[in-house]
């Protein structure tokens, strides 16, 4: 299925003296981590479906810096950031869609003061519009009656404020929307944030991953969808540790909507 | 002779507003230790923020219980010092209720403030019994040691205090009694001191004034010591609070200079540093360490915090039992200024080494370890405070200026710095999951 990828590089973009319309920031969970990239295939695959132009960095994309930045390291965190910013800009991107939201809060709010401005996107959001544009339509109803929970991302939600465009995709599955007691801008972190995904948790009496997947799990639900990778990967352990892989999937937004379309 | 009432209150009035004087200016020296930051954007969202958050409690009444209670505290408390104004100028000039002639209008004032008395004082009962009886959870947390829980306490005692005080005025003032016109609650306590004669009851009127306004007079001082300072300084806060997205994390401006000349190309790497002039702008050191580092927002805001502990119960860390507390991260940061502050003032206005920090002596790193950067703390605060700056402001100084970051940071910031991801994946495969 591979094959059936279109995944064009800014590169050859410019080779062929075109634009495309949005430019796809993979990431380095993205690009790397084998969960993760199951989340990028599947958002690449509706772009392909809605015909989008989009193009990647491909080797010319280097991490954001985020984590650096949010672990203290300021110097490093800058340092990629004006890396990036001289690619991006030497291409003149205008508009950036990612599936990260820690990528999506950083290139959007912390990269202008550093000389890169962009209209950024997160997948959500742009699926959305995908909808919204008629060129993605959610048609059979694979999804009616599930009972469908999402965990706002702390980047997505608080962050950022969107809380919306995620459900309002989910409404249109058709699916049982169900919220969790601590959700929108109560919702309790995955804990994956802060560089916390690269150590070992400080001590205590729980990790974090298990009480989001309890808050989940209270929900009774067939699928937990999320829409960034960490969290992804954190719910997914959350639900190892409570044995409950048989009953319950943890989904992203893309996931869900590319199985929607067959894809 | 006949003056010496007069003359006493004067004396006791300009003392309690001389001292308040002398420890507002206090606070704000010490507040004003911490870095500039420049907040001049954005006027006027900022007093629509401030008319929200503070005046109109917006985020209070997202605890429905809580905040109801708070809000008549904190309406009653207010409308009832209008109260004051009447006493202190019988105070000084020896008449006695002086606003009662502009007639009924009084009645209707001195009425909506005894009902407004009464229920502060069934408020601020409840909020007892929420701290004491029912132990809610996040009034019991380590943090709240023995000096924050009997603050809170105290605060309780004295509005009950002079609440009471208030009423017993009333009551056992036999011509506004007489009047029927206002005394809507205190007509009810009158018949507890009716057995005494007049002039009894005008002592004991006269005490309860006295103690009433001496009463104020101390808790406007008291202020200075306590978490209490957030109903003066809620104001200020939430104007200066934060109006970037809440994921937006301050680019260091010194670290953007560094950057900038590590990779321009037209600079020579072995040129003489820049021209003296440019020290003063490049801060001794990167992040923070001690309360000096922090900016003076972040200083404000720890003298703000109400120690409500809603951050707190938040906080994914927390919630998990890791040592973190936003709201201990507050109180740290407060104890350490008012102590930084006392050595300025015991070593005439220069600060002495004193061989302690905020780091380590007061906050762990284990407990800036701890945070997911999740901004529950900051979405939590009713008064617009940002706990997550300071402890990014200190995991800087520790990554920065002393390469102690644990160490699966470091090996991920290696990977980064080598090979432009978090893990050790050549940058040149980043693509290779297309043909996977
Ligand atoms: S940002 Fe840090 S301190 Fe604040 S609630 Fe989240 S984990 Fe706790
Ligand atoms: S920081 Fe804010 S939420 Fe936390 S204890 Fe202080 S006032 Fe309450």
């Amino acid at each position: 299925m591979s094959e059936l990828l279109k995944v064009p590089t800014m590169a050859e973009f410019m080779a062929q003296g075109k634009t495309p319309e949005v430019l796809f920031w993979v990431g380095s969970a993205g690009s790397f981590d084998d969960r993760a990239k199951k989340i990028t295939k599947a958002f690449v695959k509706l772009l392909n479906k809605a015909n989008v132009e989009f193009a990647v960095l491909g080797t010319e994309e280097s991490c954001t810096g985020d984590i650096a930045k949010r672990a203290g390291n300021e110097f490093l965190f800058q340092m990629q950031a004006v890396t990036n910013i001289e690619v991006l800009n030497a291409y003149d991107v205008k508009k950036i869609v990612t599936c990260d939201p820690h990528s999506f809060n950083c290139l959007k709010n912390e990269y202008p003061g550093l000389g890169g401005n962009y209209q950024v996107m997160h997948h959500t959001q742009f699926i959305k519009a995908l909808l919204d544009e008629g060129r993605l339509s959610i048609g059979d109803d694979k999804f009616k009656g599930k009972r469908i929970t999402f965990h706002d991302p702390c980047y997505l939600g608080r962050a950022n404020n969107e809380y919306d465009a995620p459900r309002e995709i989910l409404k249109q599955t058709k699916a049982n929307i169900v919220e969790m007691k601590r959700h929108k801008h109560t919702a309790l972190c995955c804990g994956a944030g802060g560089a916390q995904m690269f150590k070992e948790p400080e001590k205590g009496d729980m990790d974090i991953n298990v009480l989001r997947t309890n808050d989940a799990l209270e929900t009774n639900p067939n699928i937990i969808a999320t829409g960034c990778p960490y969290c992804n990967t954190m719910m997914t352990d959350g639900i190892k540790a409570k044995e409950k892989e048989a009953d319950v999937s943890v989904m992203d937004i893309a996931e869900l909507i590319a199985n929607d379309q067959g894809l | 002779m006949q003056y010496l009432p007069n003359i006493l209150f004067a004396v006791i009035l300009l003392a309690g507003i001389g001292f308040f004087i002398k420890n507002v200016k206090k606070l704000s020296r010490n507040i004003k230790l911490g870095r500039d930051i420049d907040v001049s954007d954005n006027k006027s969202q900022r007093w629509k923020n401030m008319a929200m958050i503070a005046l109109g409690q917006s985020k209070m009444v997202r605890r429905p219980i809580a905040g109801f209670l708070h809000a008549i505290v904190y309406v009653g408390f207010i409308i009832i010092n209008i109260e004051v104004l009447e006493i202190i100028i019988d105070g000084l000039t020896g008449r006695h209720r002086i606003f009662s002639s502009i007639g009924s209008l009084y009645g209707i004032l001195i009425g909506s403030f005894e009902i407004l008395a009464l229920l502060v004082f069934v408020s601020v009962t409840l909020f007892w019994i929420r701290r004491n009886v029912i132990r809610l959870k996040r009034f019991w947390k380590s943090e709240m040691t023995s000096w924050p829980k009997n603050d809170a306490n105290n605060i309780l005692y004295f509005e009950m205090v002079l609440m009471t005080l208030f009423i017993v005025m009333n009551a056992t003032d036999v011509h506004f009694q007489d009047m029927n016109s206002g005394n809507v609650i205190s007509q009810f306590i009158a018949p507890w001191f009716s057995s005494l004669p007049d002039s009894t009851l005008h002592i004991i009127e006269r005490g309860a004034w006295w103690v009433h306004i001496i009463g104020i007079l101390v808790f406007l001082n008291y202020l200075y010591y306590s978490k209490h300072l957030h109903i003066l300084l809620a104001f200020p806060n939430t104007y200066y609070g934060k109006l970037k997205p809440k994921g937006q994390l301050d680019n260091l401006e010194a670290v953007t200079k560094e950057v900038k000349m590590m990779m321009d190309p037209n600079v020579d790497p072995f040129a003489a540093p820049e021209e003296e002039e440019a020290e003063g702008d490049i801060p001794a050191k990167f992040g923070a360490s001690d309360v000096q580092d922090l900016n003076w927002l972040q200083l404000l805001n720890a003298y703000t915090c109400t120690e409500c502990g809603r951050c707190t119960s938040a906080c994914p860390a927390n919630l998990t039992g890791k040592k973190l507390s936003p709201r201990k991260i507050m109180m740290d940061t407060r104890d350490r200024l008012e102590e930084v502050g006392k050595n300025i003032d015991a070593n005439n206005g220069e600060f002495k080494e004193d061989g302690k920090q905020l780091l380590d002596d007061y906050i762990s790193r284990e407990e800036l370890w701890a945070c997911t950067t999740c901004n529950a703390c900051v979405e939590e605060c009713p008064v617009s405070i940002d706990p997550l700056s300071i402890i990014l402001d200190m995991r800087r100084y520790l990554v920065m200026e002393q390469s102690a970051a644990p160490v699966e940071l470091n090996n991920m910031m290696t990977n980064i710095e080598n090979n432009g991801a978090p893990w050790p994946y050549n940058q040149m495969d980043r693509l290779n999951w297309k043909d996977e």
